[in-house]
């Protein structure tokens, strides 16, 4: 009896979370969608505590409390800007419960482990393991913990690789042999340091494809706890998991024009290339605020291309307010938004809706590419290298072949730009010196109050 | 193999595809949200937790699944909240729609105040 309604909760668990899914296609519909979803969650928690097996609830009781403690502010707290390590973060917890899950399997029944179990168990530790400490170089690397930019040493990838290789030998090993618990042990110790070794080169541009990528692992280190204690709910909601990392990191690796093992064994924007551009005697065309302001003000449809750069200064309120008075004056104002436009799938969209931008202004980069040419002025705030006409015609170009906005077709451009510091891949941008282009030079935040402030006046 | 490893897998197969469909069909303003959704649903390995927590089956296994427990039950709570606060600001365009009902502080800040 108890065990029907275990199994019942379980069963509507996995309906409400593919309902839950399902409804995150449609804006409208999504919050509505995760709540049920949230309601389903709690149903197979209680549907697990009433079980026989369990026994005692001291303990228990003790890790939701301190969970929840932990959990509440972590998603109260935390600022939209942080999100890509908080998310890493969270790729790391799911991971360490998967793995230490594993662990208590193993040390229970060891050698008793059949084939299959054995199998489910050590893909679930040997993923677990991997994903707990990428996902905390992850985070380290977006928290500024730990430097950003790609460490490289000579024979890494052959490292890698011998690692990755002794790994999976132990782990054929063990599904041969499940006894051998020094081996067991020895490969989670392994596969703690792959996860090291594998963001280790990772620079921060590429980081939208490496957390897609953990959040695919943390995924399938649940759905192999499923098999390995047997629980459908668990395979269910791993697999969903897996796959949504999986169609994620093709997705960023598309907009990068990159492949996976490029990003992995790649270390790109280790050296910076030099730039070529300046040395040549190209010059660039910088404007006061009062003149952008000018511009904008008699524009009809103005393109706002945000970057990484406009979340890091915080400007998303500004571009709101300055989008309002643009639009006072009867211009029209969308935004082109870069698939790794920020430091995670999707980030840039949250950080705008975030700061009042209706979602009906934010277009996807295939959608906006078109009418750049019918822009008044394209509005470049913070970006580099998603704008960069070199990924189109430079054949020499570490960028050559990536999809870019195509901010140089409108009619005029403005850049925000803080420097003349080339971009996060250290690549010079043509952009910027096209006959077109227009520089205003500072701080994102503190220009656009300047042009919020001459847009009032003109 | 025996059979109920069998039906595993043609849960997982079923489950992998019904993940690839939909999530293919998730447009790319809403990435970041999906992605807190889904590592909030894949918490759902607190379920293994709380069994390897509660059925005393010697301390090594009470104390992984403490720490199991707390690590996932982290996820859940912090995860459904996250992804809850920021589906809260996808909102409308111009005039804010009246089911959304927009918090007192956010409606001041409004477009839709012209």
């Amino acid at each position: 009896m108890r065990e029907t309604f275990t199994q019942l909760t379980y069963l509507v668990a996995s309906i409400l979370f593919i309902l839950g899914l399902r409804s995150l296609t449609k804006p409208d519909s999504a919050r509505r969608g995760m709540q049920y979803a949230a309601v389903g969650m709690l149903l197979a928690i209680i549907g697990t505590l009433v079980q026989h097996e369990i026994v005692r609830y001291d303990w228990i009781a003790g890790g939701l409390i301190l969970g929840t403690i932990i959990g509440i502010p972590m998603g109260t707290r935390v600022p939209m800007t942080a999100m890509p390590q908080r998310i890493a973060i969270s790729h790391m917890f799911g991971a360490l419960a998967a793995t230490l899950v594993g662990v208590a399997e193993y040390w229970l029944h060891g050698a008793d482990l059949g084939t299959a179990k054995m199998a489910a168990v050590g893909f679930e530790v040997l993923f677990g393991a991997l994903t707990v400490t990428g996902s905390f170089m992850a985070f380290g690397k977006l928290q500024g913990i730990v430097t950003g930019r790609s460490v490289t040493y000579k024979g890494q990838n052959t490292v890698n690789i011998t690692l990755f290789g002794v790994t999976v030998l132990m782990f054929v090993y063990l599904i041969v042999n499940p006894g051998n618990a020094i081996v067991f042990y020895s490969m989670i110790g392994l596969a703690l340091m792959i996860g090291v070794f594998m963001v280790l080169p990772i620079g921060g541009a590429d980081m939208p494809v490496v957390i897609s990528l953990l959040n695919s692992y943390a995924g399938l280190a649940s759905a192999a706890t499923g098999f390995a204690i047997g629980n459908n709910v668990l395979i269910i909601a791993g697999a969903l998991d897996g796959a949504s990392g999986f169609i994620l990191s093709i997705v960023m690796s598309k907009a990068m024009n990159r492949s996976f093992n490029n990003v992995i064994f790649g270390a790109f924007g280790a050296a910076p290339v030099v730039s070529t551009k300046t040395a040549t005697g190209l010059s660039v065309r910088s404007i006061s605020a009062e003149d952008a302001a000018i511009q904008l003000a008699y524009a009809k449809l103005v393109i706002v291309v945000p970057g990484y750069g406009m979340a890091v200064a915080q400007a998303q309120h500004q571009v709101r307010e300055l989008a309002e008075l643009i639009e006072k004056k009867g211009g029209e104002v969308k935004y082109a938004i870069h698939p790794v436009a920020g430091r995670m799938p999707g980030h840039m969209n949250v950080l705008l809706a975030e700061a009042n931008v209706p979602y009906d202004r934010l277009y996807d980069m295939d959608e906006i590419n078109g009418e750049f040419e019918r822009a008044d002025v394209a509005l470049v705030i913070g970006a580099n290298d998603v704008v960069n006409p070199a990924a189109r015609n430079d054949k020499t170009s570490p960028i050559y072949g990536m999809p870019i906005l195509n901010a140089d077709k409108a009619q005029n451009i403005i850049v925000l730009k803080r420097s003349m510091n080339p971009g996060f891949a250290g690549i010079e941008n043509e952009l910027f010196y096209n006959d077109k282009t227009s520089l205003l030079f500072g701080d994102a935040k503190t220009s656009l109050s300047k042009l919020v402030a001459e847009m009032k006046t003109v | 193999m025996n059979v109920t490893s069998f039906m595993q897998l043609y849960v997982f197969m079923l489950a992998a595809f019904v993940g690839y469909q939909i999530i293919t069909r998730v447009p790319p303003l809403l990435h970041t949200p999906l992605m807190s959704a889904t590592n909030a649903i894949s918490a759902i390995s607190l379920v293994g937790s709380l069994v390897a927590a509660g059925s005393d089956r010697g301390p090594v296994s009470t104390w992984l699944g403490v720490i199991a427990v707390t690590a996932a039950t982290i996820n859940v709570v912090g995860g459904f909240i996250i992804t809850d606060r920021m589906l809260k600001m996808f909102r409308h365009d111009p005039t804010p729609a009246p089911k959304e009902a927009p918090k007192a502080t956010d409606a001041a800040k409004e477009p839709g105040a012209r």
